[in-house]
C-alpha cells in the first residue's frame, strides 16, 4: 500500500469538506474492496476520508412500508434488523449472504452501491426494489443510477447517505456464489408489488453490470409463478463470459435463479 | 499402552502455542540491525532483459542496496539445481536448462526473480522496487504442456529442444502391446491431472544473517527439511561451506511439499547480506506465494486398460506429458516418474505395466511435488480407469477390485515395487460397510423425488511411502540418500532431549515422536523434547515428505532409543548387583524382573553423569544417536468411498458422504492420524471439485493469483468425515509404521469424481469438477 492519510468523518459536510481539501481523496465505507485494491498498490489515494462513522448516515427506519437505511449501516446490521425483516425480509437474507462474518461488520450498503462491482449483490436488490438512492446534492433512481461496470452516477465529491423504498408485497434473492471469491456468479432479485407490477434484477452475469430483465419481468406479471419463468429466454449474448462461467451458463444459472427466487418470495 | 505412550489419543504439545498465538514462525524473527527485501520480478512470462536501471531506485529513501543477477553470477553463486537424475529412454541424461536465482540474461515465467532491493522497511523496498527499470524484450509463450512439444513453439531452454526434458519409460513395452491385442476388452481414457497451486498458510519466508566477524551464515527459512537446505546451498550453490552455513526452519505452518525445494530467495538474501552488510528478511505475500510457490500435478495421459474374458487385468498401458514449468526444481524429475509410475499397478495383480513420461518446460511457475507427489496421478488415472471399466463391463466397481486385487504378500510389480504386507479386501469391506454401500439405492431413490441426482464413487488407493532405501534411489538418480537420523540425550535428571532430522510443519512431531520415548521408558511425555528444525543442534537429516517421519524419522529415534536402553540398562544391573538381562523398564523405573528391587529412572540417568559408580570401563553419560535407512518402502493403502448430489439445473455437486478406510500400519496417536486424514481429504477434495491454476495461454499471465479466483475448499464445501483404519503391520519399520500424511489427497479425487460422474451418468469430465462442467457433462450424457 502506498502512503495515505486517514480522516475520519463525524459529519457529512466534514466529509465533503475533507474530500475537497484532499489532492485525490476516496470516500472509505467498509473499504472492503478499496482496501484490498490499495494493499495491491492498483489504487493510490493520497487521502482516504472514512464515512462509517458518521451518526446520520447510520441506521434502519421503517414506517409502514417505507425504509430507509443509511448509507453507513453494515451488512450485519441490515441482516440482523427485526424491523426491516417484517417488511422485507429478503434484504436481509441478502445481507446475510455477502462474503463472511468479517466482511459483514465492516462493509456497508452505501459502499457496496457506490461501487457497483457487477457481481455484488445490493444492486441487484435496489433495481427490483426501485430504491432511491440519496446523495447529499439529490435523490436518484436505482434505474438510473446504476451505469455500468464499477460505474454509477455518482459525481467526483459527492456522497450516497442512504437508501430509500417501499417495501414490495412480496420478493426474494437467490444467488449462486462463485466457489472462489462467493460473490455472485450469478444473482436474482424478483420483486412484486400489490399492484401486480414485477421487477427482476439480475447481478453477477451482465456483461455491462447489474440490470433488469424485460422477459422475465413480463412473464412473472401475467404469472407470478416459477413455471412462468420455463418459457423465458434468456439472451446469453449480452452475459459475461470469465474464468468462471461462460456465458451461456450464467444464462442457465439466471432462469434456475429465478424460478426458485419466484418459489421462495 | 499407557495413557501418553503408543497408541494414545494425546492431545498435542505444541497447540498450546499455535492456538494462543505464541508460535514462532520464520517471520516472527528478528535481528539486530536487519532490514527488508522485496524482490522485482517479472511482470513477463517470456522475455529477454536489455538492462536493468537501478540508479533511481538506489537513491530513494531507506534503500540500501540494488542488487541483480550479473553481480549475482560474478560473486560465484551457482545455478539452481534438479537433484534427481532421469535417463530418457534413449540413455540420454535429462536436459536441464539453467536456473539462474535472480535472471540475468532471460526470464521466463511471470515472478523469476530478476533483483532484490534491500531498505529499512518493507514499504520502502516495495517502493523502490516499483523503481528499478528492467528493459525488457518480451519472447513469445507457451503455458500448456502438449503444446510445448509441438514443432515451432516458443523455445524455453536452448539445452531442451522442443522444450522437451526427458522422454522416460518404465516396463515392458512389447508385453503390454501384446496383451492388449490379445485381450477381451479394453478401456480406453484421456485423463488430466489439474495443476494446484499449494497454499501453505504460512506463505515463505527467509531471513539471512552474515556474521563477517566470523564469516559465517545464518539462514532462517521456511524449510521442510534444513538440513537438505544447508546441503544443497553448500554443495551446489556455492553459498559457503556447511560449517560456515546454519540453517535454522523454526515453527512452519504447512508446506504440502511446497517448502521442500531451495528457492532463489532463500540464497539470494543470504547472499544480499553478505553484500550489504545487514541481516536481510523477506517474507513472501500471497501475490508472490501464487506466482512462485512450486506447483503441483499437471499430467495430460491417456491409458488403456486390458481385461481377459474372466475380466482379470492383464495390462496397463500410460502415456503421460507432464508439466513441470519453466525451471526443473530440486526434485521435479522424480515425481512424474519414480514416485508415479511404480505405483501404476495399484492394488491389483497387473501382469504387465508400461509408462512412457515425457517432461515438458512452459513459460509457468516450476512443478513440482505437492502432497502425494505423483501417487495422486497415478491412483486419479488408474481408479478413474477401472471405475470406468467396471461400468463397461457392466460388473459393480467392488467386484471388479475384488476380481483383481493381490491377495499374497510380498508382491513384486512389474514396475519396481515389491508390496510387503496389506489387505486390500479388509479395507474395502470396511469401506462399503461404513458408507453403507448397499442401501445407497433407497438414498438414491429419496433424491430423485428432491430432484437431485445422488451419486457413489469409491478408490482403492496405495502409496509408496517412508522415503526411501538410500541405495535403491541412489540407483534410480537420487542425489541424495533417503535415511534419517535422531540422537537421544538423557539429561542428568532424567529429562529427555530428541534431536531428529525430521521436521514437523503441523505433523505434530513434538506429541507423537515424545509418546515414542514415553512408551519405551515409562516417563510423562513432559519429560520429552523433540528438538528439530536447526542444523546446529541436529546433526543432519532428510526432512519431512513422502509420509516419512513415523516411517523413517521414529526408527532412527528407536534405534537410538535401543542403545539408550541397553546403556542404562547396564548401569541399573550394577546398581542393583544383578545380571543384566534381568532389568526390564517399567514406569519410569528399571527393576530386577520378578523381584521388588528397583531403582528410578532419574537415578540411572544421574549415575551415568556422576559417574562414582559406573560399570568397569563405561564411559560416562547417556546419550545416543542413530542413523536408519530404510529396507523397503512402505504401502499404506485403504479405500474412499464417496457420495454426492448433484443439482442437475445448476451443476452443484454437494458431496453428502465421505468413508475412509485406510491401513497406515500401526499408529503412534489415533486423533493426529485422524487429523492427517482429514486435512488430505479436504485438499483432495478441493482438487477435485474446486482448485485449478490458470495461465493466459497467450499472454503466461497467471489468472488464478488471488483466493478471488482461485477456489480453496471451505468448511461447508466438506460433509463430515467418516474414518477408520484397518491396519496392517509395516513388516519393515521397528514400530510397523506405514505413514498416514498424504492418503487423504491421494484416494480422494478419484472417489469422488467416480461418485459425479455416477450420479450424472456421463464419464467425460475433468477436475475441478465445476458447475458449469458437471452441469454441461450432466445435460450431454442424457
Amino acid at each position: 500500500m502506498y502512503e495515505t492519510n486517514y480522516h475520519r468523518a463525524s459529519s457529512v459536510e466534514e466529509a465533503v469538506k475533507l474530500m475537497g481539501a484532499a489532492a485525490e481523496g476516496k470516500y472509505l465505507s467498509g473499504g472492503m474492496t478499496l482496501i484490498p485494491t490499495m494493499k495491491q498498490r492498483l489504487a493510490a489515494p493520497t487521502d482516504l476520508v472514512d464515512l462509517r462513522h458518521i451518526a446520520e448516515m447510520k441506521g434502519i427506519a421503517v414506517d409502514g412500508r417505507s425504509v430507509r437505511i443509511g448509507a453507513a449501516t453494515t451488512h450485519e446490521e441490515v441482516a440482523a434488523s427485526a424491523a426491516l425483516a417484517a417488511v422485507c425480509p429478503a434484504l436481509c437474507g441478502l445481507a446475510s449472504r455477502i462474503g463472511d462474518p468479517h466482511v459483514r461488520h465492516m462493509g456497508t450498503i452505501g459502499g457496496s452501491i457506490a461501487n457497483n462491482d457487477p457481481a455484488a449483490d445490493y444492486p441487484a436488490a435496489m433495481l427490483a426494489l426501485d430504491a432511491t438512492i440519496v446523495t447529499d446534492r439529490r435523490e436518484i433512481k436505482a434505474g438510473d443510477f446504476f451505469t455500468g461496470l464499477f460505474e454509477t452516477a455518482i459525481e467526483n465529491g459527492e456522497i450516497v447517505t442512504a437508501v430509500r423504498f417501499e417495501a414490495p408485497a412480496r420478493a426474494a434473492y437467490q444467488k449462486f456464489a462463485n466457489p472462489a471469491s462467493r460473490y455472485a456468479m450469478a444473482g436474482v432479485f424478483v420483486a412484486r408489488r400489490d399492484d401486480g407490477a414485477v421487477r427482476v434484477a439480475v447481478t453477477g452475469a451482465g456483461a455491462d453490470g447489474v440490470f433488469r430483465h424485460p422477459g422475465l419481468e413480463a412473464a412473472l406479471a401475467a404469472n407470478w409463478s416459477p413455471d412462468a419463468v420455463a418459457n423465458v429466454t434468456i439472451d446469453a449474448s449480452a452475459l459475461l463470459s470469465d474464468l468462471h462461467a461462460s456465458a451461456a451458463y450464467r444464462a442457465n444459472l439466471v432462469k434456475v435463479l429465478a424460478k426458485r427466487a419466484v418459489a421462495a418470495a | 499402552m499407557g495413557v501418553e505412550g503408543i497408541g494414545a489419543p494425546v492431545a498435542r504439545k505444541e497447540d498450546r502455542r499455535f492456538l494462543t498465538g505464541k508460535g514462532r514462525y520464520t517471520d516472527d524473527m528478528s535481528v539486530p540491525g536487519m532490514k527488508y527485501a522485496v524482490f522485482v520480478r517479472s511482470p513477463h512470462a517470456h522475455a529477454t532483459i536489455r538492462s536493468i536501471d537501478a540508479a533511481a531506485a538506489k537513491a530513494m529513501p531507506g534503500v540500501i542496496d540494488v542488487l541483480d543477477g550479473q553481480q549475482l553470477l560474478a560473486d560465484g553463486i551457482g545455478n539452481l539445481i534438479c537433484g534427481w537424475m532421469i535417463h530418457s529412454k534413449d540413455g540420454s541424461p535429462m536436459r536441464m536448462g539453467v536456473w539462474r536465482p535472480l535472471a540475468d540474461k532471460t526470464v521466463r515465467y511471470v515472478g523469476d526473480a530478476v533483483a532484490i532491493v534491500v531498505a529499512d522497511s518493507v514499504a520502502e523496498a516495495r517502493d523502490a522496487a516499483e523503481a528499478v527499470v528492467v528493459d525488457y524484450e518480451p519472447l513469445p509463450v507457451v503455458t500448456d504442456p502438449v503444446k510445448a512439444l509441438e514443432a515451432g513453439q516458443p523455445q524455453i531452454h536452448p539445452e531442451a529442444p522442443n522444450n522437451q526434458i526427458f522422454d522416460w519409460e518404465l516396463g515392458d513395452a512389447a508385453a503390454v502391446d501384446r496383451a492388449i491385442a490379445a485381450a477381451a476388452h479394453v478401456t480406453e481414457l484421456k485423463i488430466v491431472n489439474n495443476r494446484l497451486s499449494p497454499n501453505a498458510m504460512e506463505p515463505r519466508a527467509t531471513l539471512g544473517v552474515y556474521d563477517a566477524g566470523d564469516d559465517h551464515y545464518t539462514c532462517y527459512t521456511t524449510s521442510q527439511n534444513p538440513h537438505v537446505a544447508r546441503l544443497v546451498m553448500s554443495a551446489f550453490y556455492n553459498v559457503a561451506p556447511e560449517n560456515k552455513l546454519r540453517v535454522i526452519a523454526p515453527d512452519v505452518g504447512g508446506g504440502f511439499g511446497s517448502k521442500i525445494y531451495i528457492y532463489p530467495e532463500e540464497l539470494v538474501c543470504l547472499w544480499a547480506s553478505k553484500r550489504t552488510g545487514v541481516p536481510v528478511k523477506w517474507t513472501a505475500d500471497r501475490t508472490e506465494a501464487f506466482l512462485t510457490d512450486a506447483h503441483g500435478r499437471d499430467h495430460v495421459s491417456t491409458v488403456k486398460m486390458a481385461f481377459d474374458a474372466s475380466n482379470r487385468i492383464t495390462a496397463l498401458k500410460v502415456d503421460t506429458i507432464a508439466n513441470l514449468g519453466a525451471y526443473m526444481s530440486l526434485f521435479s524429475s522424480c515425481v512424474p516418474t519414480y514416485l508415479y509410475a511404480t505405483l501404476l499397478s495399484g492394488q491389483y495383480d497387473i501382469p504387465a505395466i508400461h509408462a512412457n513420461v515425457r517432461t515438458v518446460y512452459t513459460n509457468t511457475a516450476p512443478v513440482d511435488a505437492y502432497r502425494g507427489a505423483g501417487r495422486p496421478e497415478a491412483t486419479y488415472l488408474l481408479e478413474r480407469t477401472i471405475e470406468t471399466a467396471a461400468r463397461e463391463l457392466g460388473l459393480s466397481p467392488a467386484e471388479l477390485r475384488r476380481i483383481n486385487f493381490i491377495r499374497s504378500f510380498p508382491h513384486q510389480t512389474p514396475v519396481i515395487m515389491n508390496y510387503d504386507a496389506g489387505d486390500y479386501e479388509a479395507s474395502l469391506s470396511a469401506a462399503m460397510a461404513a458408507a453403507d454401500w448397499d442401501g445407497f439405492a433407497t438414498r438414491q431413490a429419496e433424491a430423485a423425488r428432491r430432484g437431485m441426482k445422488r451419486g457413489i464413487g469409491m478408490s482403492c488407493y496405495i502409496e509408496a511411502c517412508g522415503l526411501a532405501p538410500s541405495a535403491a534411489v541412489g540407483s534410480l538418480g537420487a542425489g541424495v540418500g533417503l535415511w534419517e537420523s535422531a540422537e537421544v540425550r538423557v539429561n542428568a535428571v532424567g529429562t529427555i532431549e530428541v534431536m531428529t532430522g525430521s521436521h514437523s510443519h503441523g505433523q505434530g512431531h513434538e506429541t507423537t515422536f515424545a509418546q515414542v520415548v514415553a512408551d519405551r521408558l515409562g516417563v510423562p511425555i513432559d519429560s520429552v523434547n523433540i528438538v528439530h528444525g536447526d542444523t546446529d543442534k541436529v546433526q543432519m537429516g532428510m526432512g519431512t515428505y513422502g509420509s516419512r517421519s513415523g516411517a523413517v524419522g521414529l526408527s532412527a529415534v528407536v534405534k537410538a532409543l535401543d542403545k539408550v536402553e541397553a546403556k542404562a540398562k547396564k548401569i541399573a544391573a550394577h546398581l542393583m548387583e544383578a545380571d543384566e538381562s534381568d532389568i526390564v523398564i517399567e514406569d519410569g523405573a528399571l527393576k530386577v524382573a520378578g523381584t521388588d528391587r528397583s531403582v528410578p529412572w532419574s537415578q540411572v540417568a544421574l549415575s551415568a553423569y556422576t559417574a562414582h559408580n559406573l560399570p568397569a570401563g563405561m564411559e560416562p553419560g547417556l546419550k545416543e544417536g542413530a542413523f536408519y535407512d530404510p529396507s523397503n518402502f512402505t504401502f499404506p493403502a485403504g479405500c474412499h468411498v464417496c457420495e454426492v448430489e448433484v443439482d442437475p439445473e445448476t451443476g452443484q455437486t454437494k458431496v453428502v458422504q465421505f468413508v475412509a478406510a485406510d491401513d497406515f500400519g500401526n499408529i503412534i496417536n489415533p486423533m493426529i492420524v485422524e487429523g492427517q486424514v482429514h486435512g488430505g481429504l479436504a485438499q483432495g477434495i478441493g482438487q477435485a471439485l474446486l482448485e485449478g491454476v490458470h495461465y493466459d495461454p497467450e499472454s503466461g499471465q497467471l489468472l488464478t493469483a488471488s483466493y478471488m479466483d482461485y477456489a480453496m475448499p471451505r468448511a461447508d464445501d466438506l460433509p463430515s468425515f467418516k474414518v477408520s483404519t484397518t491396519n496392517t503391520p509395516c513388516p519393515g519399520n521397528p514400530l510397523g509404521i506405514k505413514g498416514c500424511g498424504e492418503a487423504g489427497a491421494i484416494g480422494s479425487p478419484p472417489a469422488l469424481i467416480n461418485a459425479i460422474t455416477d450420479a450424472i451418468g456421463n464419464n467425460e469430465l475433468t477436475m475441478p469438477a465445476t458447475p458449469e462442467k458437471v452441469w454441461a457433462a450432466a445435460h450431454a450424457g442424457h
